[in-house]
């Protein structure tokens, strides 16, 4: 704990902290409508096809300006999905081809330059996997200043116009046939989930930068049915995974940032399909056995009192395997289960059961509507 | 053997292998499933190296397979929750695994030869370093396990051909002949996977995306036929890699990277200029028909009103412009080709059908 | 005999073609105020788009539409609008009273919040179509029927004077259907205009007065009693209408 109260109150680790955090947020809150739009893997695209621009921004201006490399970075970014929507329109090849294309030919256009440029005496320690993998320790306060400019102004802009965005993500004829700009508003949103995924390249890395808009938001989405809610839900996860991630890398040796952020994002979003209140697997499968134990309990209840319903004393002990005989079995929870609700109770040593009062009369009104056999 | 016929032929071969399955992805819309696989059979070599420490084990090769395979299975079950859409499950899946895959790779650098960039440039121009022999050849061993893999994969296409085809273009009718899809899916994905572990070394895991898809992607847009479309990205992915490798030496930079370049030139080209489905002999046809299908529509137009009380305004020429919404140039344009074509005639300002002209109408207006 | 009304809805000669494709060919159209009018047609003759071209989300390749004798662009306030249920995600993380005030959001214009005046139009809404019990359900938490209820309440909470409603009773139980109709005439009998995507001939006679006969080309439109005749069905549909209406709608 020691090592984390120091690496807490060191002002570049704050730093960075920071930056990671503010860029898990908006990562994870504009991942929401890239999830909702089905655009998860548009982002890995754009996250792969903007090295090039960065590669270029770099030999162009020879430094590691933040702002020049985001901007080279969004117009790559950019490029590529404007020629995946080409492709798809002018030819028979489908989105996943048209996405595989651009991704792949933009990295390994991205990385020929990047080789070249690593060696020019200029380059300095701009280092590969820096770029691939991200390293959020390199981050410096310009960086960060640069990812909270331009994170916010995502974030406002997706304030401003929430509204529109939601009519365009959910119904976007509808929201043309009202006389929105749907075609603007549409080049808007992506722009934003772009400029989302550009941001966290140098912590995160082009390779994996996709993950941390889709982890956070498939995560969110299994705690809450609105909007508002699983977006900032959304922004939470991502940032909780940049400020987790960053912070494991900076403590840890040999530990690189990008693969540790998405770990984290990925094993919370796994955690919220297994365990999320009302969506997740588990709570799910409970539900569905405690309904079955409710099922299975009334059925007994009414097989107990059928077996007594003429029988002048109603609560004369049974044998529980009787009930075989109308093709129940009796498991012993379920019995247990009923002993607690109190309409049923042990009786004698060979493990008979009888009915109670309170068991005798909640079985007749159950029964109610029936007629007697 | 020498160092440039070495890489050369290692880069053909493993392009090859590479496209003939990618064509079977591209076909049944799962491109994205190569970026998938190629990503996280990293991790699969990882674990297969950390079990045999050896990474010239054939187990290496099944064991790191499996993990491709699992990621296919793990996206499937993803999908099975229904808490998520085939998109996010794939963009779920591969990252975590791979993310796994460098964490472990890093954390052991040093003592392994394996390193992080390496995963993603390939190293191609090292495969002439690390020679086996065969038949008393000297070959290089990169070379030889990416020909076995285009051998597995030459002889799944050519064996399953018939129910390949079937299974693309008509999937109901192949299970109902008792294909089983499932099957086929995994025997694919298997051969993905051995095919991504094979040329690993070679490429790297991005760029065998590169491989796997434009190559193929670039063939359909020139073939007819399955048989075809497999001659054509092979051939063209062979190109690629060649073209990619001169490239490289041309201005000494990244093989892999080139060839992925390669790859998306001979696709931009294919794009451009194939023969009917080109964006250019699109353009031409389009340029052709320009005035066409507005003479057509000016035909039917034509024949609805004729005879009728409002034919007077609905088909004087002076408001054509104005009742089809056209420019006035346009429609003027668009009347001189119509009866140049002798579809239409003028009388008294009116616009007239020809007997031809009526036979286009009434043919088009039948067949919708 | 006065000045014939203006149409509520003029097409004239609209073409749509698709990748050269022609889906509708040279269609004119008048719907006279205040009808409540169906477009039926077979499979792919260009019903929805026929909807869509005149409510300008399909580019026409020639021919206009007015809309109370202006053009669109300057009459979207007037419309409202129903899309197919089909064509929208269920599963988005909204509730139906969400939903409903989507029908405020083009009058309160840029910027603006929905706030407690939306809130209630939209209750209202809801309660016509008889979904005050639903408004705070998740959407894909609704059936068919509830869905499509709430669709037509975001339209009704347009409150508009020319309805577009493309196929409101695919998928929905009959008790749905009887009380979208009574809607739908209560609206007509308000002086709105309807305009209705409808598959089934059987009911055709019952739910609508007005009718448009479509199959790529405007076959006919009028009253219903008029054009709805065995002659024209059959021209529409290539004889298989007779058996339809006997049938009782066996498309559905």
């Amino acid at each position: 704990m020691d090592a984390l109260g120091s690496l807490l109150s060191d002002f570049t680790v704050r730093t960075v902290m920071l930056g990671c955090a503010l860029l898990g947020f908006t990562a994870g809150a504009l991942g929401v409508f890239a999830l909702l739009r089905r655009q998860s893997l548009l982002g890995d695209a754009i996250s792969h096809a903007a090295l090039p621009g960065v590669a270029i921004a770099f030999l162009l201006s020879g430094s590691r300006d933040p702002l020049v490399l985001v901007l080279g970075a969004l117009a790559s970014g950019w490029l590529g999905t404007l020629l995946v929507s080409a492709i798809t329109r002018s030819t028979r090849l489908r989105e996943d081809s048209a996405l595989g294309i651009v991704l792949s030919v933009f990295f390994g256009i991205g990385l020929v330059i990047l080789v070249i440029v690593n060696r020019l005496p200029t380059a300095g320690k701009a280092g590969l996997s820096t770029f691939l993998f991200g390293n959020a320790s390199t981050m410096l306060t310009r960086d960060v200043w640069t990812i909270c400019l331009l994170g916010l102004a995502c974030l406002c802009c997706l304030a401003l116009f929430w509204k529109e965005f939601k009519l365009i993500s959910f119904d976007p004829q509808f929201a043309a046939s009202t006389g929105l700009p749907e075609r603007m508003l549409d080049t808007t949103l992506t722009t934003l989930i772009v400029l989302a995924i550009v941001i966290g390249l140098q912590a995160v890395g082009v390779v994996l930068m996709s993950a941390l808009v889709v982890a956070p938001a498939a995560a969110a989405r299994q705690f809450s049915d609105k909007l508002l809610n699983v977006v900032l839900l959304g922004g939470l996860f991502g940032a909780l995974s940049g400020i987790g991630g960053a912070m494991l890398s900076a403590s840890v040796e040999k530990l690189p940032t990008g693969p540790v952020i998405v770990v984290l994002a990925s094993v919370l979003t796994l955690l919220a399909i297994l365990l999320a209140p009302h969506r997740g697997l588990l709570p799910d499968w409970l539900r569905h056995l405690a309904s079955r134990r409710r099922i299975e309990t009334r059925r007994i209840l009414q097989a107990l009192y059928r077996l007594v319903e003429s029988d002048p004393d109603p609560f004369r002990p049974h044998d529980p395997n009787a009930l075989q005989a109308v093709g129940l079995k009796a498991a012993r929870s379920t019995l247990a289960v009923m002993v607690d609700l109190g309409w049923v109770e042990y009786s004698g040593e060979r493990g008979w059961v009888r009915l109670t009062a309170e068991g005798w009369e909640e079985a007749r009104r159950s029964i109610g509507g029936e007629l007697p056999a | 053997m020498n160092v440039e016929l070495s890489i050369l032929l290692t880069a053909v071969s493993v392009a090859i292998g590479c496209s003939l399955v990618g064509t079977l992805l591209v076909l049944r819309r799962m491109s994205l499933i190569s970026d998938a696989i190629s990503h996280s059979v990293l991790l699969g070599i990882v674990l297969a190296f950390l079990a045999t420490r050896d990474l010239n084990s054939p187990w290496l090769l099944l064991g790191a397979a499996a993990v491709g395979v699992l990621t296919v299975v793990l996206i499937q079950l993803l999908l099975g929750t229904r808490r998520l859409r085939e998109d996010s499950a794939i963009g779920l899946v591969f990252p975590l695994l791979f993310s796994i895959g460098v964490i472990l790779i890093t954390r052991m650098a040093g003592d392994v030869h394996l390193d992080s960039d390496a995963v993603l440039l390939g190293e191609l121009g090292f495969v002439w370093m690390d020679t086996a022999s065969l038949l008393g050849m000297e070959l290089p061993r990169s070379f030889l396990l990416s020909s076995a893999v285009l051998l597995a994969n030459l002889l799944f296409v050519v064996l399953c051909y018939k129910e390949l085809k079937l299974s693309i273009f008509d999937a109901g009718l192949a299970a109902s002949l008792g294909f089983s899809p499932l099957l086929l899916h995994y025997l694919l994905v298997s051969l993905v996977s051995v095919t991504a572990v094979a040329s690993f070394d070679a490429v790297g895991s991005i760029l065998m995306v590169a491989l796997m898809i434009a190559p193929p992607a670039a063939a359909w847009l020139l073939s007819r036929s399955l048989a075809q479309m497999l001659g054509w990205s092979a051939l063209l992915a062979s190109l690629s890699a060649v073209g990619g490798y001169y490239l490289a030496v041309r201005i000494d930079s990244n093989i892999a990277g080139c060839i992925a370049a390669s790859c998306g030139i001979c696709f931009l080209l294919c794009w451009l200029l194939a023969p009917e489905r080109g964006l250019i002999s699109r353009w031409l046809q389009q340029a052709e028909q320009r005035l066409l299908f507005p003479a057509q529509m000016l035909a039917v137009h034509i024949a609805n009103h004729e005879g009728r009380p409002e034919e007077p305004v609905e088909c004087h020429s002076g408001n054509i412009a104005e009742h089809m919404h056209w420019q006035q140039q346009f429609a003027d344009e668009v009347v001189a080709y119509a009866r140049q074509h002798r579809m239409l005639r003028e009388q008294e300002g009116i616009l007239r059908l020809t007997e031809e002209g009526r036979g286009i109408a009434e043919k088009l207006m039948l067949h919708g | 005999m006065g000045d014939p009304p203006v149409p509520a809805i003029r097409v004239e000669d609209i073409t749509v073609a698709y990748r050269e494709n022609p889906v509708l060919w040279d269609v004119d159209l008048e719907v006279p105020p205040g009808v409540l009018m169906a477009i039926v047609g077979p499979n792919g003759a260009g019903k929805t788009t026929l909807l869509k071209s005149i409510l300008g989300l399909v580019r026409p390749a020639a021919g206009r539409v007015f809309i109370k004798g202006e053009p669109l662009s300057r009459q979207r306030r007037l419309i409202g609008y129903v899309p197919q249920r089909s064509s929208v995600d269920w599963d988005f993380p909204t509730t139906a009273l969400d939903v409903v005030m989507m029908g405020r959001y083009s009058e309160l214009g840029w910027f603006r919040r929905p706030g407690r005046r939306e809130r209630e139009l939209a209750m209202q809404a809801l309660e016509r179509v008889g979904m005050t019990d639903f408004a705070n359900r998740q959407i894909s938490q609704l059936s068919g029927g509830q869905q499509q209820r709430v669709f037509l309440a975001r339209a009704l909470v347009q409150d508009s004077e020319i309805y577009f409603l493309d196929e409101p009773f695919a998928g929905v139980d009959v008790t749905t259907e009887k009380a979208i109709v009574a809607i739908l005439k209560e609206l007509r009998d308000r002086g709105r205009t309807l305009l209705v995507v409808h598959h089934d001939l059987s009911t055709l006679a019952e739910y609508f007065d007005w009718v448009l006969l479509l199959n790529v080309r405007a076959i006919a439109a009028g009253p219903v009693a008029t054009t709805a005749t065995p002659e024209l069905l059959a021209m529409t549909y290539g004889g298989r209408s007779a058996y339809l209406m006997n049938q009782g709608g066996a498309e559905h």
